[in-house]
Order: C-alpha cells, then structure tokens, then sequence
C-alpha cells in the first residue's frame, strides 16, 4: 500500500510538472506582456529595460526552472496588471468559484436525481419522453447561452434577478460568502442555474440508467412480491444502489465544474477565478495564468489521486493492478 | 485583511445612511475594471481616466477639452526658457486632510519619472523638480518644450506625507516581486474618495465634500462596476441594474435607442484610423518592397472606396478623413482633409507604371480587439486591394500576439488608430509616428520611413514656444505626410455611450473619456 501511494504521488507531480512545462510553451503564443504594460509614449529602450526587468529575455529553461522553483514554495510572483500577489488574487477569487461551484452542485442533484428516477419509471410516458428531449437540450446548448436567456428573462424582462455580479458579501475569517446575505442569494441563483444545466442532465441520464438496470434486479421482485408499497421500493431500495456511482461523478465533475466556471464568471462577471484567468489572458500577465492553470491542474490531479487512492482501499485487488499499470486514472 | 473588513463595514453604513437621504448614485458598468488604484502602475489609460476622480494633476481638460488651471493657479516659463515656476492652489487638502503644498509636487513628479515606473514616458521633457516655498516649484526639462502642460493634465498628484509614511515613494517594481502600498490605497485631492474596492466586483467613490472646486455635478456616490461580456452589459442597463456605460456595443445601438428608459450618446471619437506601410528593403517574403514607392501607396490609397466602408462596416457613424489628425485637435487645417477620390483603374495604373508585379503577396496585419470593426473594415480593404491586382494576406490577431509583430518589423502593412492621448495636440501623432526612429521620436514608426523635412519640422515644433509659430510648423509637416501619403488616413471612429433615463446631464467627450464630475442625476430616483 505504501508502495502504491508513494506511486501514485509521484505520478501527480510528474503531471503538474508537465503541466507547467506545457502551459509555458503556450505562453509563446500568447503575445508579449512588455507590449500592455507601458504607455504609448515609452520608447524602445524603455521597453527593453523593463523585458530585461521581468527576466523575459532569459532562455526557456531558465525561466521554467525559475517559475517550478518559485512555485513549489507556494510563491507565484505578482501579477503584472493587478499589481497584486497572484496568491492573493486567487485566494480572494476562489470563495467565489467555490460557493458557485458547490451551489450548482447541490442543484444538479436536487433537480437532476428525481429526474432520473421519475423518467426510469415512467419510462415510456409522455412526460418521461419530454424530459429525455429537455436533456438532450440541456446537453447541447452551450452554458454562455443558457446565461444569457436567463439574464434576458428573469433580469430584463421579469426583473426578479440580478443580471450580473455576487450582491453583498460577509468576510469569515479570509472567506468571503454571499450565502448570508439577501442580494448574495440572488446573485447566486442565476449564474448557478447556468452552470448547473450540464451537470442535470448528466446526473439525470445517469440515474435513470442505474434505475433501469436497478429495477429489473431480483431484490426488487422479491420487495414487491412481499408487498412493500412501489414507491417505497422504487424511491429507497433502487434509488440508494445508484447512488454509489452518481457520488464518484459528481466528486469527479466538481474539478470540471471550477474549469467550466470560466464561462459562466464572464458571462455573469462574477468574481471568481476564471474571470481573473480571462482578463489575465487578455492582458498577457503571465504569472496569473501560470497560477490558474497550476492550481485548476492541481485541483483536478488531487481529485483523481484521492478517488484512486480510495477504490485502492476499498478494493485491494486494484491496488496490484494499478500498481502495474503505472495508475488507471492519471 | 482587518482594513478590509472596515471597509466593508463602513460601506455598510454608507449604504443604510444614504437609504435615508436618498443620495444621488451613479452605477457605472465599464467594459472592464481599473489595474489598480495606484495610476502610475500600469500604462493603461483607463486607469488613468478613473483615478482622475481622485487624483488631479496640475492642470486639467475643461468641459471643451481646453488645458485650465487645476492644482497649479499660474505657471510661467523662467528666463532660462527650460525652466517652468507654477504657483501652486492654495488651501487645497488630500483626502486624508494633509495640506497641499510643494514637496508633493516634487515627490509626484519623482515618483512618475523613475526608472521603474511604466509612465515615465508621460513627461518626456522631464529633467528634477525643486521647492521654492510652500507653494511654488520650478520643474527644469532638457530643452525648450512647448508642451508640458498638455504632459502634465495626466501626471496625478500624490501626498509626499503619506506616501513616506507607506513607503510608496517609488512606483511598484514588478520586476521586484513586491506589492505597493498604493495599489490597495488611493489618496487625491479629486472631487471623489475612494470608498472601498473589491476588484472585478466594485470600486465605490463618495463624494469630496472638502473639493476646492465648485461641483458641477450632482453625485453623492459612483460605484464602477465592472461587466465584461457585452450582451450582459446590455441587460444591466435595460433592467436598471447600471445607468451609464462607456461602451455600448455597436451592434446593439438600434435596440437600446428603441428602449423607453435608455438614452444612447453616439458621437465621434478623436482616434483617426490609418493604415501604414514598410519603408524597409523587402517584403516579409523577402521580394523587393514596392511601398517604398509614393505611387504605390497611392495606388493601394485610390483602391479603398471609403464612402464604402463608411456606410457599410461602419454604419455611417464614422467621419470619413483625409487628414492624420481629427479636426479638434490643434494643428489641423481644412487642406488637410482633402479626399484623392476612389478610382480603381487609376490605382491599377500606378501600379503598372511602378512595375508592381500582378498578384504580389504581402502581409496585412490587423487586431481582432483593437479599433471599432476592425476585422470587417480589414477584410473590406483586402478585398479591394486584391481587385486592383494585388494579394494581400490577411493576419487577424489579438493585440498581444500583434504587437511584437509590428514593433519588430515582422509584418508589411499595418493598421494604426491615433487619438493623439493625452496631449489632445497633433505634435503627439507627428513625434511618435511620423518622425524617424530616434530614442523617444518615432516609437509608433513602424514601417521605418526617414523624412529629414519631416523631423525638421517636427524637431522646430517641439522647442517652438509661440503657440502660432508651433501650429504652423506642425500643419506644414502634416501636409508633407499626407502629400507623401506615408499613412493611409480612413475615418474617424464612432463612439457610443449609453445612460438611462434618471441621468439628466452626461456630456460625451471626444476622447472618450467620461468625467463625471460634470454628470447630473435626477434626485428623485
């Protein structure tokens, strides 16, 4: 077991390493940072001072080694536009992204896990069917689109919500919530609404598939040969043996979700974590998009390392195999 | 984090005390946020723009856009002729309450022009400062130069206490991976106080009710909050959520004009779009280069139809233009304007007599976030150069992937827009496009082109300190680089702003630049 978790570590930090060295080679193309900070009137020289400054003429290796160096004591530099420590910035954000994330979570399984039961059930009925195709929907409507109709129907045209931004915030401790505050629950439901579109229909079709496979096991005749109310069968004794997989999903998308935020921030202009990426992106300040993409990759990696780590300790014959093939989910 | 949280508190109480005297809000919702609150940090003129508010310099754009007098009373130029006295408003405070007087000018001026900070370039002619008395300073520049004024309308005033006591006397240093203490604090003498900030969410101001100014507007609180995506910034203003904007979308003018509470304030901007062109020996592809040719630059000039792309790219809201310079700004002359006529087979001819060969292949660099449509009027203009005979390859990129390109001579031709920020003069356009590469001339010459007549009038004009005399040498350089045609001018963009209907008075300025301190709001809102 040791073995395997020493592997297993190891393994994530070969990816983030990968990870940074990839996000860098894309910063080539990205344009020069140099070219958005200095004003109209600097001269040449100027600029070339200031490239000098920044350590952007030293070799690719040079500046790699001296970013992976910087960034395993947590020090990510500071940001070229916001003038800010880039571990500030994210600090500040991530409250946001999180609350937004966690909120369209709990959505997708309030709304997405009766779906999935009432469609399995029903399975050849009218509603049923409408509900098959408003996923389908669901699913291929791209979530910038599902943000602006709603902005257009409940902010413009019924004015019950706010079209942009996260209301009024409380500070605990370093943690900023919009959870306590009236216009903070507001400013949620839209934006969380939005991301969450995705995630229903995902955890609708997969609970309906659990279902469908569920009810047609023995247990489920036997329960209803004994006379337990349908319902109760249906509602408790199938639905809870689907719940195992729709947990490892949803666990799993919460890393999707933080990377797919990103839209849905700039659509709503919420304060969170893509949003900070976006405008990094258009400005070329490279130390926040390396600490974006690093903690976005790390958040994924810890994730995926934790589910394995898990099944490895709940099921002892994966840990050989994983063992040997070098990690099933890295 | 414990400042942070003051400030929240006080916000609070800010906003239950205004619920009860109905104070005057003006919600702006900006296409983006401000850097930083520090407008020295970051060579951003929206920054600069919004600190305005809070920081003045010594002197200001009236409501014409005319230079009068703001912390500076007077100012005169010594006998020396390099150096200028100012005589400094007395009885102005910062918001802190610390009076202000000389050493802050000093310190201001110091803190611009060192040698990290990214604005130095803003006061080229800058050599030290020196107190006089408390409320006079002489500032010495490296020769006689006319325009310092015009320099000194975007060179903020700090608090020399207060950025000694913060240790904030020098700009931030990116490149020491230190945080400044005014990035997070702001401290002017302006008509509005920094409130609180949360970036990307909100920055409110209140007003100043110390300001040495009389206020000629009516606001008690502006709250910039910055929306991104467009289609979004459109909802907020139709459902109420902000009541002004800078930046109205173009292609959704026609629906915010057709709504009830919506006003749309449509005017032209002072950005003069141009496109340029290599004077170097050869092409990107490494054939001999034509445009070093007048008559071929004429010829690419006869093909562009501008009435074309006035009505169509830009919906007739452009100024069609023949000059470099728009016509508010100081130096232009009505023979400037003068258009040489769409005619596609005269262009077809210059290019046949100049033994231009059929189908030559050249670069045509455009941005995809840079000027008002320009990707469609790029497109317009490639298809109409390639009906007289030529190839151009269109090469559409965000500003930060251009940028490199056009600075480094990696491309051909180019589009170029100038505003003339901030001297609002066409002594700006002439030394960093028009005269040849030469330390702080000619950083915009991209295509490398060297006219001595030019430079000459141009060197004249910039120690010229009769403000006639100066016009003129300006005007004759203007004419030399439109008979030269060394840029193609096309049109003055359009600029929209929108505000809805609670907003009395919101004068649009050509350099769109809002100042809100001339805005009116209906009170009863």
């Amino acid at each position: 077991m040791i073995a395997f978790l020493i592997k297993r570590t190891a393994n994530a930090a070969f990816v983030m390493l990968a990870v940074a060295l990839l996000a860098f080679v894309i910063f080539r193309f990205f344009g020069d940072p140099v070219e958005m900070m200095v004003n109209e009137q600097a001269t040449q020289q100027d600029r070339i001072e200031l490239r000098e400054r920044l350590g952007l003429n030293d070799g690719f290796v040079t500046q790699y080694t001296r970013f992976v160096t910087n960034a395993v004591q947590g020090d990510f530099g500071i940001s070229y536009r916001n003038q800010q420590d880039v571990m500030v910035l994210i600090k500040d954000r991530f409250p946001a992204t999180f609350e937004l994330v966690l909120v369209a979570t709990v959505i997708s399984l309030v709304v997405g896990i009766p779906l999935g039961v009432l469609t399995a059930v029903h399975r050849d009925s009218r509603l049923a069917n409408i509900l098959q195709l408003g996923s389908i929907i669901g699913v291929s409507l791209p979530s910038f689109v599902v943000g602006i109709l709603l902005i257009l129907a409940f902010s413009v045209s019924l004015g019950w919500l706010p079209a942009f931004g996260r209301g009024d915030t409380v500070d605990i401790g370093w943690w900023s919530t919009g959870l306590l505050t009236p216009s903070g629950r507001m400013a949620l439901i839209l934006p969380s609404l939005s991301l969450s579109t995705f995630q229903i229909t995902l955890v609708m079709r997969l609970v309906r598939a659990e279902m469908l496979e569920t009810l047609r096991a023995d247990y489920i005749k036997f329960a209803r040969a004994r006379g337990v109310p349908i319902r109760r069968v249906q509602w408790r004794h199938a639905l809870r043996n689907c719940l195992m997989p729709v947990i490892t999903l949803t666990g799993m998308q919460i890393g999707n979700l933080i990377a797919f935020a990103l839209v849905t921030e700039t659509v709503f202009q919420w304060p969170g974590m893509g949003l900070l990426f976006i405008q990094a992106v258009t400005f070329v300040d490279i130390p926040v998009m390396a600490a974006y993409l690093m903690i976005v990759s790390f958040i994924f990696v810890a994730l995926n390392t934790l589910v394995d780590i898990t099944y490895a300790w709940v099921d002892p014959r994966l840990r050989d195999d994983a063992a040997r093939a070098g990690g099933a989910n890295g | 984090m414990k400042t942070r949280n003051l400030l929240l508190i006080s916000a609070a109480l800010a906003g239950l005390s205004g619920a009860a005297q109905a104070e005057n809000v003006l919600t702006w919702g900006a296409n983006r946020d401000i850097g930083s609150l520090d407008p020295y940090s970051y060579g951003d003129s929206f920054t600069i723009n919004v600190l305005n508010h809070v920081y003045e310099g010594l002197v200001r754009y009236d409501k014409d856009l005319k230079i009068e007098p703001a912390l500076a009373e007077s100012w005169e130029i010594l006998e020396d002729n390099i150096t200028w006295r100012f005589h400094l408003r007395e009885g102005v405070t910062f918001h802190n309450g610390n009076p202000f007087t000389a050493e802050d000018v000093v310190a201001s001026l110091t803190r611009v022009s060192d040698e990290t900070s990214p604005l130095k370039g803003n006061l080229p002619a800058y050599v030290s400062s020196e107190v006089v008395d408390d409320l006079t300073v002489d500032v010495t520049l490296n020769g006689t130069y006319p325009l310092l004024l015009n320099d000194l309308t975007n060179i903020h005033i700090f608090d020399n206490e207060w950025m000694t006591e913060n240790n904030a006397l020098k700009p931030t240093d990116i490149g020491a991976g230190t945080e400044g203490y005014a990035t997070y604090n702001a401290n002017g003498t302006g008509p509005f106080v920094v409130e609180s900030r949360q970036p990307d969410a909100k920055t409110v101001f209140v007003v100043n009710p110390d300001w040495w100014d009389e206020p000629q507007h009516n606001l008690d609180r502006i709250e910039l909050t910055p929306v991104t995506s467009a289609a979004t910034r459109v909802a907020a203003l139709l459902s109420g959520e902000i009541n002004f904007t800078n930046d109205a979308p173009v292609q959704d003018l026609p629906r915010l004009a057709a709504a009830p509470n919506v006003k749309v304030l449509e005017g032209v901007d002072l950005r003069t779009v141009m496109i340029g062109f290599p004077f170097r020996e050869t092409l990107t592809t490494g054939e001999a280069n034509p445009f070093k040719d007048r008559n071929v630059r004429e010829a690419l000039y006869r093909a562009i139809d501008l009435d074309l792309i006035h009505q169509r790219v830009m919906r007739g809201k452009s100024r069609i233009a023949g000059a470099t310079i728009a016509p508010e700004i100081p130096g232009y002359v009505e023979a400037l304007d003068d258009l040489p006529g769409f005619d596609p087979d005269a262009a077809r001819n210059l290019l046949a007599e100049a033994g231009v060969p059929e189908g030559l292949e050249f670069e045509f660099n455009c941005l995809s976030d840079g000027l008002v449509n320009e990707e469609q009027f790029c497109q317009a203009i490639a298809s109409m150069w390639t009906r007289i005979g030529l190839s151009p390859k269109l090469d559409v990129a965000p500003r930060a992937v251009q940028s490199p390109k056009r600075t480094n001579g990696a491309t051909d031709v180019y589009t170029l827009g100038w505003a003339t920020l901030p001297l609002l003069d066409s002594y700006s356009p002439l030394l960093q496009i028009f005269h040849s590469k030469d330390g702080n001339a000619g950083v915009f010459n991209w295509g490398d082109w060297s006219y001595p007549e030019v430079d000459a009038l141009i060197d004249a004009a910039g120690s010229e300190l009769d403000l006639t005399a100066r016009l003129n040498l300006q005007t004759q350089a203007l004419q030399i680089v439109k008979d030269e045609m060394i840029m193609i001018p096309l049109h003055q963009q359009p600029m929209a702003w929108a505000v809805t209907e609670n907003v009395a008075d919101m004068p649009l300025f050509s350099d769109n630049k809002p100042r809100l301190w001339f805005a009116m709001v209906d009170s009863d809102s």
